[in-house]
């Protein structure tokens, strides 16, 4: 398949910046579904302020029971940065009723996989299992929501496997490295300046009990849902819920500070040197999210910009930059709609043999600069949503992932009802609305540029030995 | 039988019984000689479409590493009259999606697609033409050739990449698994080398076309005979060498990274074996089973080595690998090795415990309805049942075939298929 860019940065995307395209039911599969779907999801408060959100899929005997917690790396402070994915490790380290290991040997004699992911804005944790394990499920997560043990042994082995996480996706990956000072510069105040996975120096000294203060201030119920999508009964779901989630206490959480991003003034520009072959170019644009779903539009454009410029293989960047050009191996655009934190619209890529990075950038802004005095062509924008639609009903084959939507959705504060809402709204972007924006935002003074420049293996990699025979 | 054994036999009972009833995979040939899989599910307005080909790296010829995956990327950039920017426009008009790839075995090229008329036509008269009249533009082979270049040159700074591909050069020194595509191999293709590889490989009698989705079985033999109707006849394809097993050692490679990346293992088995039961089960007690294996036990729980550690087997034409890999800080790399080598050889020795045994019966068998809930996962195994030759009811039979497995299977079956003497082992980056 053709070059690509190096995983790490998709993986990161994947694992910590949502993609695109992160919504729910579109209309034209109310057309295609039986009206009691409509009803779905169905949804109800506990006393203590747990919220539980249940989808109804009964295409395959199975369930997928998501836990989340409103808590992520922006709510750490300075000097334990990463605790909040150090606690997510620790989550399964054991309970005074299910000691360490037992919460994953318990899912696997279910039948069942299970993980967890921790991002800016949230932490979340999933088992998917056959639909009659689903009570066993909610035993467990509802125990280690309010008696984990938190033992400091356990703690020292853990912190170690963290550091190995991070040696693995950060230190030794060109592109990553890029990403973590890319947002450490277009970001002073706000915390998504710093990376999900921490800094090293604060992972090396990290200790259980800052661990512990971060459990007792935000895993309570009164910060978490619970989604559930797949073949069960809703009125069902809510007694289970009710029986393992509802003795839980609610307690006051700490107080969140906005710790709004000061205005840019000026452009910023880094540079990275790390071993590689391929130069990269990352370029920042500070850009709003959605904050009111019914009278925003600017993000709705910009997410439709996305898609026109880079949303598939004949969009502007690939047709352009890649193929005609021949500038670039490889160039795209990220942006996601809603976060917790500030938006970013991210364009980056890497230059063809015998281009520079100067030269991919002027091309970056030209195909900017392009919808800036052109706007987009109808039949661009058209199949941007068309594209939009069959995502829709594409994801309803997934159990998985029409839990996450409702989760993430959820995570930055918009109901998951409101998702028809998004999906109309990004339905009635006008291309003017699509050009005001990139006329809006895409200026110097909202612009941070990051380069990597590759840097020769100081040895060219060669075997020290030979193949040898081993006795 | 103590109560808790018994509870584990009924819940396997009950396992079974549930499963039972795998998907219903129709079989026949269409005229053109491509063999057809298809399981009909009208739950969603989806259809999934995947051809393969028995046009993997292996059939590359020596000298020709590279072209099985450059003929793949080409496939879809220029067909029937259509440039890549008209291809790739009509489907996203259609909000169809082109996907697929080339492995060591297989080139596979799949559809997603609505499953309404106006959109299902036009997505699968796309596919017929990119199956059957692909052009191979000069300039677009230029630049796609040009691209990977670039990026291998980029793979082969990375210390996994190294790694991988010492480790099965190491394993096939002689075989077409372990030949892998340079910067030096692929600018030496011209498109002669392209247009010649997929006359060769991309054939109707080397195809098995796989529909799963929202369409009826006499629709389906239509779509089978309209997209295979016009692929080029060709002999049917053999199988690949059989690679002979190579004698154990160590490669040890230096690398900047601050984690070494470590790598066991042999080639193993194959597709088809009866012996792939027993070794699945044993494997997941082994380092297949995640967070309850032996390996994460030894190597992350108790000691801090690595973020993730784990073995499998990849069953192939030929005789796939069975393989054991992690990553760990430099310094830690000649420690965690030990370790490993003490877990798979004290579970060479003694095989599972009964407890860990009844354990991954429990997972493997309990997990399967979610190897099957959705589309994608069917068409995914329907595929590999189909290109494999597998029977038809390997899924249904997969619940029993996993719960009459018993440990002195496992270890007879390690045994035979992971003897320390072919043994290899390459470290990239270790101190």
């Amino acid at each position: 398949m053709p070059a690509r860019l190096p995983d790490n940065l998709k993986f990161y995307q994947k694992r910590f910046m949502p993609m695109r395209h992160a919504r729910l039911v579109p209309w034209l599969l109310a057309l295609a579904l039986p009206v009691t779907v409509l009803a779905n999801p169905y949804e109800r408060q506990l006393a203590n302020g747990l919220r539980i959100i249940v989808k109804e899929d009964r295409r395959a005997p199975t369930v997928a029971h998501m836990v989340w917690y409103r808590a992520g790396s922006m709510d750490e402070k300075n000097g334990t940065t990463g605790v909040a994915h150090v606690l997510e490790h620790m989550m399964f380290k054991g309970t005074p009723a299910a000691g360490p290991g037992e919460f994953n040997r318990r899912v696997a004699a279910a039948g069942g996989r299970d993980n967890a992911f921790t991002s800016r804005d949230y932490t979340a944790y999933f088992q998917q299992v056959p639909k009659h394990k689903l009570s066993d499920m909610m035993q467990l997560e509802a125990d280690r929501m309010r008696h984990l043990t938190l033992d400091s042994g356990e703690f020292a082995q853990e912190i170690k496997v963290v550091m190995e996480e991070r040696r693995l996706r950060t230190e030794d990956q060109p592109q990553a490295l890029l990403f973590e000072q890319l947002m450490a510069t277009a970001l002073q105040a706000h915390p998504y300046r710093v990376p999900i996975i921490g800094w090293m120096n604060d992972l090396e000294n990290m200790t259980a009990s800052d661990a512990r203060v971060w459990y007792e201030s935000w895993y309570v119920p009164n910060n978490a849902y619970v989604v559930v999508v797949g073949d069960v009964d809703h009125e069902a779901v809510f007694e289970l819920a009710e029986q393992h989630y509802g003795p839980l206490p609610a307690r006051a959480l700490p107080n969140r500070k906005p710790q709004d991003e000061p205005a840019q003034t000026g452009i910023r520009r880094l540079t990275v040197k790390a071993p590689a072959e391929l130069p990269i170019v990352m370029m920042a644009y500070k850009v709003p999210v959605i904050r009111d779903v019914a009278q925003d539009i600017d993000p709705y454009a910009l997410e439709m910009l996305s898609a026109v410029l880079a949303g598939h293989e004949a969009a502007r960047f690939s047709k352009n930059l890649i193929r005609q050009q021949r500038l670039a191996v490889e160039a795209t655009t990220s942006y996601r709609t809603t976060a917790r934190g500030p938006g970013v619209f991210y364009l980056y890529g890497s230059p063809s043999e015998g281009k520079t990075r100067a030269e991919l950038e002027a091309g970056l802004r030209s195909e900017i600069a392009d919808v800036q005095e052109k706007g987009v062509a109808a039949d661009e924008l058209a199949r941007a949503k068309a594209q939009l639609i069959a995502g829709q009903i594409y994801k309803l084959d997934s159990m998985f992932a029409q839990a996450m939507e409702i989760g993430q959705l959820e995570s930055v504060g918009i109901a998951y009802a409101e998702n028809r809402r998004i999906i109309e709204k990004l339905q009635a972007v006008t291309a003017e609305q699509v050009q005001a924006v990139a006329n809006r935002y895409f200026r110097d003074e909202h612009l941070t540029v990051a380069e990597l420049d590759p840097q020769p293996l100081p040895s060219a990699p060669r075997a020290r030995s030979a193949f040898a025979p081993r006795h | 039988m103590n109560p808790c054994q018994l509870l584990v036999c009924t819940f396997l009972a009950l396992a079974a019984q549930l499963t039972q009833a795998g998907p219903k995979i129709e079989f026949w040939q269409a005229t053109s000689g491509a063999r057809v899989f298809f399981v009909e599910n009208h739950t969603l307005p989806i259809l999934d479409v995947q051809v393969d080909f028995a046009a993997g790296t292996a059939r590359e010829a020596q000298g020709k590493a590279g072209v099985a995956q450059l003929t793949r990327a080409l496939l879809d950039l220029g067909a029937a009259g259509m440039d890549e920017t008209q291809i790739a426009s009509r489907m996203a008009d259609l909000g169809a999606q082109l996907s697929g790839g080339v492995d060591l075995d297989r080139a596979s090229v799949s559809l997603r697609t609505l499953s309404m008329a106006d959109k299902r036509g036009p997505a699968l008269a796309m596919l017929r033409a990119i199956l059957t009249s692909p052009q191979f533009p000069t300039q677009v082979f230029d630049r796609e050739q040009a691209r990977s270049v670039a990026a291998l040159k980029e793979a082969l700074t990375r210390p996994d990449t190294i790694a991988s591909r010492a480790f099965w050069s190491a394993m096939y020194p002689a075989h077409a698994y372990g030949r892998h595509a340079t910067p030096e191999s692929v600018n030496a293709l011209g498109r002669a080398d392209v247009l010649a590889f997929h006359a060769a490989n991309y054939t109707a009698q080397g195809a098995t076309v796989t529909i799963v989705g929202d369409l009826s079985r006499s629709q389906a033999g239509l779509l089978a005979e309209e997209l295979t109707g016009g692929l080029m006849p060709g002999a049917v394809v053999g199988p690949v060498a059989v690679p002979e097993l190579p004698l154990a050692g160590e490669q040890r490679i230096a690398h900047p990274a601050a984690q070494a990346h470590l790598l066991l293992g042999l080639p193993a088995l194959k597709r088809g074996d009866p012996d792939f039961f027993p070794l699945v089960v044993g494997n997941y007690s082994l380092g297949g089973g995640g967070f309850v294996s032996r390996l994460m036990k030894e190597v992350r729980d108790k000691r801090g080595l690595a973020y993730s550690v784990s073995s499998f087997f990849q069953p192939l034409g030929q005789l796939g690998p069975f393989q054991i890999g992690m990553q760990t800080k430099k310094a830690q790399a000649n420690d965690a090795l030990k370790v490993t080598r003490e877990v798979l050889a004290a579970f060479l020795a003694q095989g599972p415990s009964e407890v860990e045994l009844q354990a991954a019966k429990q997972n493997l068998i309990g997990s399967f309805p979610l190897r099957l809930d959705s589309n994608r996962k069917l068409l995914d195994n329907v595929a590999m049942i189909g290109f494999y030759g597998l029977p038809l009811d390997y899924l249904d039979r997969y619940p029993e075939n996993i719960e009459k497995v018993t440990a002195a299977d496992i270890q007879a079956a390690f045994a035979r298929h992971v003897r320390p003497e072919h043994l290899v082992t390459v470290v990239v980056a270790g101190e």
